[in-house]
């Protein structure tokens, strides 16, 4: 298995513009499998490429002062403190309804950026994503202000996610309840601990049911008692929703919830399949 | 799952994954197509697209609101100072104006102008300089959730709205005071005000896109705002220094051309309603112009490129 993961990881370094290395990184050597019978494609990304800017990235060489500024306009090297990052380099797969499928790969392999990719939320450089219906992430942290309280909070993150006053009310109970954080709602949120602050956002996050869920790292908040809940919530969200896709570090979470693993090696594809096969090689390595 | 299901998965796993369809399949942009998948990100009409602001103001009036309560939270005095700002402002300015340089010469009630001239501009200059950190300053919240991107500068403009309200009262207290009347033409004043925030909102939607891609903009507007201020007439009156015979002496036509400036022709506009009792139709003309013109342009500046916010 180990020797495979290498070869995979060399084939899959090169341009995967070439039909014929699909035979040779796929164990069985059928080239072309029969379409799906189970169910119809809701995500399909097709060699997609994200390349996204970064600011105030200065390396060793030019620290920032005034005079290697002014020397750099001299010498017209444009955008002095602008980096590109390109996350993902030629992405391809196909999730179809009822797809649970789990993103392992280590920090920085272009996890998140994919997520936010299919999401639509990153502009692709090239390629495209296709869905049906709108993917959403499960995550209204950037929307929420620490100085406010909790209550303020939850109708502020309800509508960031695109809810109309009579859900709010619907759902405000529900979340306050489920975050269990009782009179603290009161209080604003840059009191609260750091385990508090996680579950009511997660609690928040979670009110709102979604076509195609993506979930980045959401489980391992909290206390015991508090991620046992939010499993099974997160269970429930994946029977409402179509697919499901979800990146987490903690392995056991994606082999217990997906039905398919994407290992994702510095933003390409290094091996699709199923999670025992996946994680048995990700974790060789 | 079950173990057929994971079977199935794992060989189709090998096709699609490699950037080109196995033989025998149809590229993925076709198979898309037969199934009725849209591209993820994809700029939508400008109807749809104002109808998706519309379902979202419910958002944003509460993301104003609550920018408005976080930024006093940490003060003692708290939303107070939505008062004390201004009230200090005025102060500091008439005494540096209005005592120590002496450029109240021939302005009667000189108070009262400086500080309608002071509040109106403040409005169109808040809006515009956070407008442009409306979308370079959220990128995070943009990369994480769906709502149309000019509700981030509307917010904003909204913000800086709430906050004038409060200055308006300020400002209709001084104005009594320092001796001007109450007149039919005060009710007029919410129309004026209204085409400033047309204004305002499509200044901050430009600035907002330009502010998205260059980021030099933020060190720059200061000394653009400072040049705004000096040529708006805040201070001093246009007409006098201009045309008057204290003034310059040139003829009409140079202060006709700078009350074109659309921060002069509001800052005038709402002079002429509170202190002076006049209707001037150049002055409202220039004032609709610069309302229609910035909010429909604003509004399709910043349309056309909604689809690209997130790359930073």
């Amino acid at each position: 298995m180990a020797e495979l993961t290498e070869e995979l990881s060399r084939v899959k370094a090169e341009e995967p513009a070439v039909p014929s290395t699909d035979v040779r990184v796929h164990p069985n050597p059928d080239p072309a499998p029969a379409p799906a019978p189970e169910g119809a494609p809701t995500v399909i990304v097709d060699d997609l490429h994200i390349i996204y800017r970064v600011y105030g990235a200065a390396s060793d060489t030019e620290k920032g002062n005034a005079v290697n500024a002014l020397m750099r306009l001299v010498k017209r090297q444009g955008r002095p403190q602008m980096k590109e990052v390109h996350a993902v380099r030629g992405v391809s797969f196909v999730a179809r309804h009822g797809d649970a499928i789990g993103i392992v790969g280590r920090n920085g392999s272009g996890k998140s950026t994919l997520l936010r990719a299919i999401a639509g939320l990153l502009p692709p450089h090239s390629g495209a994503v296709y869905t049906d219906g709108q993917p959403s992430l499960l995550g209204v942290n950037a929307a929420l202000m620490r100085e406010l309280t909790g209550e303020r909070n939850i109708v502020l993150g309800c509508y960031a996610m695109g809810m109309n006053p009579k859900q709010v009310k619907e759902k405000y109970d529900e979340i306050v309840d489920f975050s269990g954080i009782g009179e603290f709602v009161q209080f604003p949120m840059s009191t609260y601990s750091s385990g508090m602050g996680a579950r009511l956002r997660f609690a928040i996050a979670s009110a709102k049911s979604h076509d195609v869920l993506l979930i980045d790292e959401a489980l391992a908040t909290g206390d015991r008692e508090f991620r046992r809940k939010s499993q099974d919530r997160i269970k429930k969200m994946r029977d409402e929703a179509g697919t499901v896709f979800l990146v987490a570090h903690n392995l056991d979470v994606i082999e217990e919830t997906c039905n398919r693993v994407l290992w994702l090696h510095k933003g390409k594809i290094k091996m699709d399949g199923d999670p025992k096969t996946v994680l048995a090689a990700y974790n060789k390595v | 799952m079950s173990q057929p299901e994971s079977a199935i998965t794992d060989a189709q796993a090998g096709g699609p994954s490699n950037g080109t369809p196995a033989q025998g399949q149809e590229p993925l942009a076709k198979l898309a197509a037969r199934h009725g998948l849209r591209r993820a990100i994809a700029r939508p009409s400008l109807p749809v697209y104002l109808r998706q602001l519309w379902e979202r103001r419910h958002f944003i009036t509460t993301y104003a609101t609550s920018r408005n309560v976080s930024k006093y939270s940490n003060s003692a005095l708290g939303q107070l100072w939505q008062v004390l700002t201004p009230l200090l402002n005025a102060g500091i300015y008439y005494l540096m104006f209005g005592v120590i340089l002496g450029a109240s010469k021939g302005i009667e009630n000189y108070p009262a102008f400086l500080i309608t001239g002071m509040f109106v501009f403040t409005y169109t200059q808040r809006s515009v300089s956070s407008g442009a950190k409306a979308i370079s300053g959220n990128l995070s919240l943009i990369r994480a959730l769906h709502f149309p991107r000019a509700s981030l500068p509307l917010a904003y403009t909204i913000q800086e709205f709430q906050q004038l309200l409060i200055s308006m009262g300020v400002l209709f207290a001084l104005v009594l005071i320092t001796g001007e009347e109450f007149t039919l033409l005060w009710l007029l004043i919410p129309v004026a005000l209204a085409l400033q925030t047309m204004f305002n909102v499509g200044a901050s939607l430009m600035l907002a896109r330009v502010g998205s891609t260059a980021r030099d903009l933020n060190q720059l507007l200061p000394f653009i705002m400072r040049t705004w201020l000096y040529a708006s007439g805040v201070f001093f009156s246009i007409e006098d220094r201009v045309v008057g015979p204290n003034g310059a002496g040139l003829p009409q036509w140079v202060a006709d051309v700078m009350y074109f400036n659309p921060a002069a022709a509001y800052i005038e506009l709402m002079r002429d309603l509170l202190m002076y009792e006049a209707v001037r139709p150049y002055i409202w003309a220039v004032c609709v112009f610069w309302a229609l013109f910035a909010l429909l342009g604003g509004f399709w500046y910043f349309w056309r490129a909604e689809e690209k916010y997130g790359r930073g």
